[in-house]
């Protein structure tokens, strides 16, 4: 499928406030071009999950334009693949892993019957993330860090050209988090992948772009992004060492301080 | 013996009604009782049932006022419908104080429907619907359960992968394009309908309970949504059955008799549930 340009995600100028009237983002203009991945980091609260949504037409911005793959966010969803936070989900549901990364295969007109290529491609994405064996076994038995690679292989199902994740490593042991960062070195040549932590360990593997979120969003070249110009954005000494949340107390003390330059540059 | 050559009594023709009934009911109980459960929406149920005798008061009320005509069955449907959608928009779109809601709603029907009989001239055996009377069923019942199971069957089997993504993860299902919310309100509508003829089986009190125990107990042994809600309807079904005939034979009241057995069987599965995952 053509995209009609080479730009998967922009958005200009957005602002979004809840009900409470205290703006969850403002004025956030960046864009984001084919090939290139992301972290989207911030502190609890900053609006990570706000911009999510909104890049999954699941909210509407008061303010400013989204477009991703040129389109309205609602329209560009049969290209997104989606992985929500497995705790999100009911663990006692009665649904077994196959039947979890069939959904991937549903689609706007979908009349409830799955054909024999959905299955194929249900049992490719199993076999992608190495998980073929828990096909048959319930969701709700699994670890966490196999509930997350379920969820995975049901975002891969949708055969996304754009993967959002959504806080992949809470709640799953090391172990599981090293062959995550793995997999997800992979799925990086494939596709452009926007991953969403409050983890700044993210930012030392091989990503394009930080995408640093709190009320206001700037967007930083991964490669450029060492521990000095941290310190330079966030005025504090910001440690880039896995697990590093300094950061975020940075984050909030820096929302009463004037706008840095470089602010200002990814704002306007 | 004594017990097949009663029911082959002229005699028993209520003992019949209710047996069939009852087992014809277990359909709409496993398939509807399971989507109670897994969706989460009892205290939705509860209010449901409760607000139903806000409509029987309101058509008995008008019955005798305008329209002579009018069922109490058409006003328990009136009212478990509307209290049905007003929780589900509420559910879906205020997060706040959901549950105070629930329970306004639940509360203002049924004092609605209070104040109706109050107002309504002669006696009205308004326990009936409370506790249910099934040795009052007639032919008419038996064909108004095979309606609601054919309705509630048809959308089930037709649109059964919408159903179980919207219930298990209603965001997704919505970012591939499912309509969710005309699903879940279909859903909320059959649930209000199968709790108003369910009312009939063991009254307003104790349908929740009869909705949800079988599923629940199924629950704790099915991998499947499908399995659950097939292991849901058996269960009723026995529970249904075996409820009746104990109180035929005890001499008890066939409702508390049904769901207590329904209780003890479901603390059984949950207890099984616990030593399974120990060993």
């Amino acid at each position: 499928m053509a995209s009609p340009s080479q730009t998967i995600v922009e958005l200009s100028h957005v602002s979004f406030g809840y009900e409470s009237g205290v703006p969850a983002l403002e004025d956030v203009t960046f864009r984001i071009e084919r090939g290139r991945s992301g972290c989207i980091v911030g502190p609890n609260g900053g609006g990570k999950s706000t911009l999510m949504r909104l890049l999954l037409g699941l909210l509407t911005p008061q303010q400013g334009e989204i477009r991703v793959f040129g389109r309205a966010p609602v329209a560009a969803r049969p290209l997104i693949g989606y992985m929500p936070q497995y705790h999100q989900l009911d663990a006692a549901f009665p649904v077994t892993v196959f039947e979890v990364v069939l959904m991937g295969r549903m689609r706007r007109g979908f009349w409830g019957r799955y054909t024999a290529a959905d299955r194929e491609a249900a049992r490719g994405a199993l076999r992608e993330m190495g998980i073929p064996e828990l096909a048959p076994r319930r969701f709700s038995e699994l670890s966490g860090g196999q509930r997350q690679r379920v969820l995975i292989a049901r975002a891969l199902a949708c055969e996304p050209e754009l993967l959002l994740l959504d806080e992949p490593t809470a709640n799953i042991d090391p172990g599981a988090e090293e062959q995550f960062y793995g997999t997800l070195d992979v799925l990086r040549r494939r596709m452009t992948v926007l991953t969403v932590s409050h983890d700044l360990g993210f930012v030392n593997r091989e990503i394009d772009l930080v995408i640093c979120v709190n009320r206001r969003v700037t967007v930083h070249e991964a490669a450029a992004f060492s521990a000095e110009t941290a310190n330079e954005v966030y005025h504090h000494q910001v440690n880039l060492i896995k697990h590093d949340h300094a950061c975020f107390c940075n984050c909030e003390h820096r929302r009463s301080e004037p706008l840095t330059p470089e602010e200002m540059e990814a704002g306007k | 013996m004594s017990l097949i050559t009663d029911l082959l009594r002229p005699e028993m023709a209520f003992l019949r009604y209710a047996l069939l009934v009852g087992a014809l009911s277990s359909v709409a109980l496993g398939i509807v009782g399971t989507m109670v459960v897994t969706r989460r929406i009892s205290s939705l149920a509860g209010a449901a049932s409760h607000a139903a005798l806000g409509g029987i008061g309101a058509a008995l009320f008008l019955q005798q006022l305008a329209l002579p005509g009018l069922s109490p069955m058409v006003g328990a449907v009136v009212g478990a419908v509307s209290a049905a959608l007003v929780v589900g928009t509420v559910n879906l779109c205020a997060r706040e104080r959901e549950d105070t809601i629930i329970n306004v709603v639940w509360a203002l029907w049924m004092s609605i429907g209070l104040l109706f009989l109050n107002w309504t001239r002669g006696y009205v055996d308004w326990q009936g619907y409370l506790f249910g009377n099934i040795l009052l069923l007639t032919r008419t019942e038996v064909y108004m359960m095979i309606g609601l199971d054919v309705l509630i069957l048809a959308p089930t089997l037709l649109f059964y992968n919408n159903i179980l993504s919207m219930s298990f993860d209603w965001t997704f299902a919505e970012l591939r394009g499912v309509r969710v919310k005309l699903i879940y309100f279909t859903l909320l509508v059959l649930t209000a309908l199968a709790i108003v003829l369910l009312i009939n089986v063991v009254g307003i009190i104790l349908v929740i309970a009869l909705l949800t125990l079988p599923a629940a107990t199924a629950g704790c042994f099915t991998r499947h949504l499908w399995s659950m809600m097939v292991l849901a309807t058996v269960l009723s079904c026995l529970f249904v059955v075996a409820g009746l005939l104990g109180s035929y034979w005890f001499n008890l009241p066939s409702g508390p008799a049904i769901v207590v057995l329904a209780s003890m069987v479901y603390l059984f599965g949950l207890g099984f549930n616990a030593w399974r995952k120990r060993c």
